[in-house]
């Protein structure tokens, strides 16, 4: 594996401060659901940064999407949410990560709690499930500011309503009119709410489900608490923390 | 160097000599962790060495409080590219663990709380080298940094430097840990890049 140069061939707004860029990567063959990819930029003195961004295209998919929120001071997202273009090359290297992955061999239920952009690997397990038939069910909990901060918009309910499952998304600061929860933050009791109800509707006798968890490092922590507090194995807990103090 | 990134002139400018390839500085803490952060107490911390013959060396957590303790300052570098300078540990040197084990083996597999494993050569923990930490910037270690002690292994990237170390066993062959075995390398030399099982 080695650094390749990337195109940008499409660019999604994905929120106001975030964006979808689509890469199509020489050599590319795919990637396990829950990946990342490395992207590195060089300035024109040689100097180079480089950061990890989760992809949230399906596993077989020809192109590779990141989604990247903008941090306001950081060296790195700034450039990729506001300025590059379709056209534009990027180097980029991977696919990367061999534990936070879903494969489509796995059977039992797939639980998946999401943080603002942490959505995006949870939203590769969504397409992969998809793409592979499989029937395991499938729950996805997404913690956002507002409805206007939602990744993926218009394909969330769909996708998994697909994948045979259930969206259900928790806005932290400002709902829709229609919507029916409680606004706040994910808190140990919500958590544990939405975990007890998924195990329920599964049944007697279903496999214990893996759990995904994706977010700011502070979000990943109290969920993954949370669920261990509440009695669920450790081991079945895969998270991916994607930084903030 | 890489194709130039029309527009990118980068922020941490300064070239400096202490940051492996690859890395930028950075002043928070950041975690990198596979699942959730194992809670376990002091009173039930233990920590072991087990020989390649099988025979233990164990440690309670107030046995481990009696030995000679080091203070540590050291930069560390985190496979996801940030390094960090300066930080401030107090441990016990792996050479005074290691004092009375019998061993023959050039390896180790360290274990912790929760499961994981990463494996390192015994030459690296050795010669003032390696510590089993348990404070950090003067404060215990939070569970979220490996409390209530992780091994430190500054000179390679920080994975090795196993979180919520409950013991190391001895191998005569370099086995693969949990994070080697999930991608990352063997080895884990910072100023070489090895980064990722396909890094030489
Ligand atoms: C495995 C992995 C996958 C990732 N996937 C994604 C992804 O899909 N989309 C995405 O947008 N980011 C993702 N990240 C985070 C990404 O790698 C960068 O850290 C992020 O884009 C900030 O980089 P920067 O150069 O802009 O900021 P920097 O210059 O590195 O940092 C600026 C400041 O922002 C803070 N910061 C960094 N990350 C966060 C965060 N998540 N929340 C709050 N504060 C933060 C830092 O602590 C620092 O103070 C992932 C990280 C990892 C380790």
């Amino acid at each position: 594996m080695k650094w390749e140069v990337a195109d940008v061939v499409a660019i999604h707004e994905e929120t106001p401060t975030a964006r979808t860029l689509m890469l199509r990567i020489p050599g590319w063959a795919g990637a396990l659901a829950g990946q990342h990819i490395d992207i590195r930029l060089t300035a024109p003195d040689g100097y180079q940064a480089a950061r990890s961004y989760s992809l949230s295209s399906a596993a077989s998919d020809e192109l590779a999407a990141v989604s990247v929120e903008l941090m306001p001071d950081g060296e790195v997202s700034p450039y990729l949410v506001r300025g590059i273009s379709v056209g534009d090359q990027l180097e980029v290297i991977g696919p990367l990560g061999g534990w936070f992955v879903w494969r489509p061999e796995q059977q039992e239920p797939i639980r998946m709690i999401g943080g603002g952009s942490g959505v995006a690997p949870l939203v590769s397990i969504l397409r992969t499930h998809i793409a592979s038939g499989n029937t395991a069910p499938v729950s996805l909990l997404y913690s956002v500011r507002s409805p206007e901060f939602v990744y993926f918009r218009d394909e969330l309910e769909s996708l998994t309503a697909s994948a045979g499952g259930e969206v259900t998304i928790q806005y932290t600061r400002h709902a829709p009119p229609a919507w029916q929860g409680t606004l706040g933050r994910l808190d140990a009791a919500r958590i544990t709410e939405w975990a007890d109800a998924g195990t329920a509707a599964s049944g007697a006798g279903a496999a214990a489900p893996s759990t995904y968890i994706c977010g700011p490092t502070r979000f990943v922590e109290l969920a993954s608490d949370a669920l261990v507090a509440s009695g669920v194995d450790p081991m079945t807990i895969r998270t991916e923390r994607f930084g903030g103090a | 160097m890489g194709i130039v990134t029309p527009g990118f002139f980068g922020k941490h400018r300064e070239a400096d000599p202490k940051l492996p390839p690859g890395q930028y500085e950075t002043k928070d803490f950041p975690v990198l962790s596979a699942g959730p952060t194992p809670n376990i107490h002091a009173g039930e911390w233990q920590f072991s060495i087990t020989n390649e013959s099988g025979d233990v060396k164990r440690w309670t957590w107030d046995e481990f409080m009696a030995l000679p303790i080091e203070t540590v300052d050291t930069d560390i570098h985190c496979v996801t590219r940030w390094s960090k300078f300066g930080t401030s540990w107090r441990g016990v040197s792996l050479d005074t663990l290691f004092a009375d084990v019998e061993t023959d083996a050039g390896y180790t597999m360290a274990h912790s709380y929760g499961g994981y494993t990463t494996n390192v050569p015994l030459e690296d923990l050795l010669d003032g080298k390696a510590w089993v930490a348990f404070e950090f910037g003067g404060e215990p270690l939070d569970p979220e940094h490996g409390g209530p002690a992780r091994l430190l292994v500054p000179h390679l990237y920080f994975w090795k430097s196993a979180k919520w170390i409950t013991g190391l066993t001895m191998h005569e062959t370099d086995e693969l840990g949990f994070w080697e075995v999930n991608g990352y390398h063997a080895y884990g030399d910072p100023w070489k890049e090895q980064r990722y099982y396909y890094d030489s």
